[in-house]
């Protein structure tokens, strides 16, 4: 019985060490590096307590977080949606009735997007959408901590047209559309002709 | 009259007492254990957290009485107050210093301890009134184990009192420092009663005090329901034990009560084997360290000063070893601290009848 309650207090004893240990340890912080620091895991005393909002461990570059898109940048390839296994990007297209200008790695813009929305909810973070994009518009940002009242506002919309400007190019092509086929239809009467 | 005045000044001042205890304790406790667990603790409210606690309290003062449709009402009711009341009767027999003691009574340790026991009533009534099984579960793993450590608990006390040879709290302080009225001897053998400091403390005036003291600390952490011993109130079985169904106010005074608890059976602790008021520091030659540091003051200061470190002891303990199962406890209690109580006990007897 002695042996045991002695057994009983060293291992107790040892247990309390430790922990008066880490009390006394407790006066320094651990500090705050990025994983891709080499002293990273060389830390192994002190507070770890990262306390957040007024802190933040550095992210890596090519972490994949929050999706942006450069509206001005986009072609509307529409590859992007094509690509995404969740289908939480929707995109509308208006072909233009011309070339519209250009995007900033020189690609000629024809298609306007009324429409451009990610859907963050419904989101992987697979990053297959910004490995397709043609003119690397669609991208990953460093942002991760974004929370929101209602789960329609992650439903982030990026096209910067209003619905009437959208209308007109609507119009536009409709117009178009339509001279096309009357002088399509024309050609054919004149063709029938001779 | 003025004696009506001064009572109630007396009971005000150790509820206040009690009331900023428990707050900061809390806080204490919260802040120990995130140390030891490499973290921070609250650093929200006020700078490191200190006002966590005052909001804590706040949030509770607001919150609703719950009472649950199938509980008795009356015992539901009545148990908070019983549990606290009964901590809170126990500080009245404690000296402060030389001279101050709340009540001063020639039974005092039999008081104190019989009045802490009330509380296991307490608990049973929240336990058994709650109308929940682990409430009972809670209660009744509860009032087993302090029953239980009632027994090592009093071997230790009458090991120390049989030392003392009184049961005057205030008269036991007084024997263990400079101020005594009868001889001291460190060990048994050399006079120190000029001397005093930490030599005349109980603990040192019979060496096997310090076996009761461990056995004492070790019981009072069962008394008091903390881990390792807090299976009644085991969170991750038993969600809170006795006090799962409480809200608001009558939930705080089942806290305040566990906090004054702790203080409690610490100070008892220090009062009957930790020489109470007495300073630690002797007297050497001509530097008189010991009548220096011996008065009401320093009375106070000493025996907060050492309770308190008791305290942070009992929440040290707590963050570092995990809860016992209830054999283990039982057989922890049954065959090992009351043997050994017992043989404190059998020491301290024959020590006075061969040695003095």
């Amino acid at each position: 019985m002695i042996k045991r309650a002695l057994n009983g207090f060293t291992t107790a004893w040892k247990g309390l060490s430790l922990t008066l240990k880490h009390f006394f340890n407790a006066k320094a912080d651990k500090k705050i590096k990025s994983v891709e620091h080499s002293g990273y895991f060389d830390q192994t005393e002190g507070i770890v307590t990262v306390q957040y909002p007024k802190e933040t461990i550095p992210v890596p570059e090519v972490g994949r977080y929050q999706l942006h898109v450069e509206i001005d940048d986009c072609i509307v390839c529409d590859l992007c949606a094509k690509i995404c296994p969740v289908n939480c990007i929707d995109i509308e297209s208006i072909k233009a009735t011309e070339a519209i200008g250009k995007t900033s790695d020189g690609s000629v813009k024809r298609l306007y997007a009324p429409k451009f929305d990610i859907d963050m909810a419904k989101c992987m973070y697979c990053g297959l959408c910004t490995t397709v994009c043609p003119t690397e518009c669609i991208t990953m940002t460093s942002e991760y901590d974004r929370s929101v009242p209602h789960i329609s506002d992650l439903n982030y919309k990026f096209a910067n047209m209003t619905e009437a400007e959208a209308e007109e190019k609507r119009q536009a092509l409709e117009q178009q559309l339509a001279e096309r086929q009357a002088a399509k239809l024309a050609a054919l009467k004149q063709d029938n002709k001779e | 009259m003025d004696f009506y005045i001064l009572y109630i000044l007396t009971a005000s001042l150790i509820f206040a007492f009690i009331a900023v205890f428990s707050l900061f304790g809390v806080y204490a406790e919260r802040k120990i254990s995130a140390f030891i667990q490499d973290r921070l603790g609250p650093m929200e409210v006020g700078k490191f957290g200190w006002m966590q606690t005052l909001a804590d309290i706040l949030k509770l003062i607001q919150k609703e009485f719950i009472v649950p449709t199938v509980a008795d009402k009356v015992l539901f009711t009545l148990a908070p107050v019983i549990i606290f009341v009964a901590v809170y009767l126990g500080f009245a027999a404690l000296p402060w210093a030389p001279g101050l003691t709340p009540v001063s009574m020639n039974l005092g340790v039999f008081y104190v301890f019989a009045i802490i026991s009330v509380e296991a009533l307490g608990i049973l009534m929240a336990g058994w009134g709650s109308n929940n099984k682990y409430s009972l579960i809670g209660a009744v793993r509860s009032v087993a184990q302090i029953v239980s450590y009632e027994i090592p608990i009093g071997f230790a006390i009458i090991a120390a009192v049989m030392i003392a040879q009184t049961l005057d709290l205030q008269l036991i302080g007084l024997n263990q420092g400079v101020l005594a009225q009868q001889e001291i001897r460190f060990f048994g053998f050399w006079d120190v009663k000029a001397i005093g400091g930490i030599l005349a403390w109980n603990i040192f005036q019979a060496p096997h005090l310090i076996i009761a003291y461990i056995i004492y600390f070790i019981a009072s952490l069962a008394e008091c329901n903390r881990a390792p011993f807090d299976i009644p109130e085991a969170e991750s079985e038993l969600i809170g034990g006795f006090h799962t169904e409480y809200t608001g106010l009558r939930f705080a005074f089942i806290f305040l009560a566990e906090y004054a608890m702790m203080f409690l059976v610490a100070m008892f602790g220090v009062t009957l084997f930790l020489g109470a008021w007495n300073t630690p520091l002797p007297n050497i030659g001509s530097l008189k360290l010991a009548d220096y540091t011996t008065g009401m003051f320093w009375g106070i200061f000493w025996v907060l000063i050492k309770s308190l470190l008791v305290v942070a002891a009992q929440m040290w303990i707590r963050w570092t070893l995990p809860r016992l199962r209830v054999d283990q406890l039982m057989s922890l209690c049954w065959k090992v601290l009351t043997p050994l109580a017992f043989a404190c006990l059998v020491i301290s007897g024959l020590w006075r009848l061969l040695l003095f």
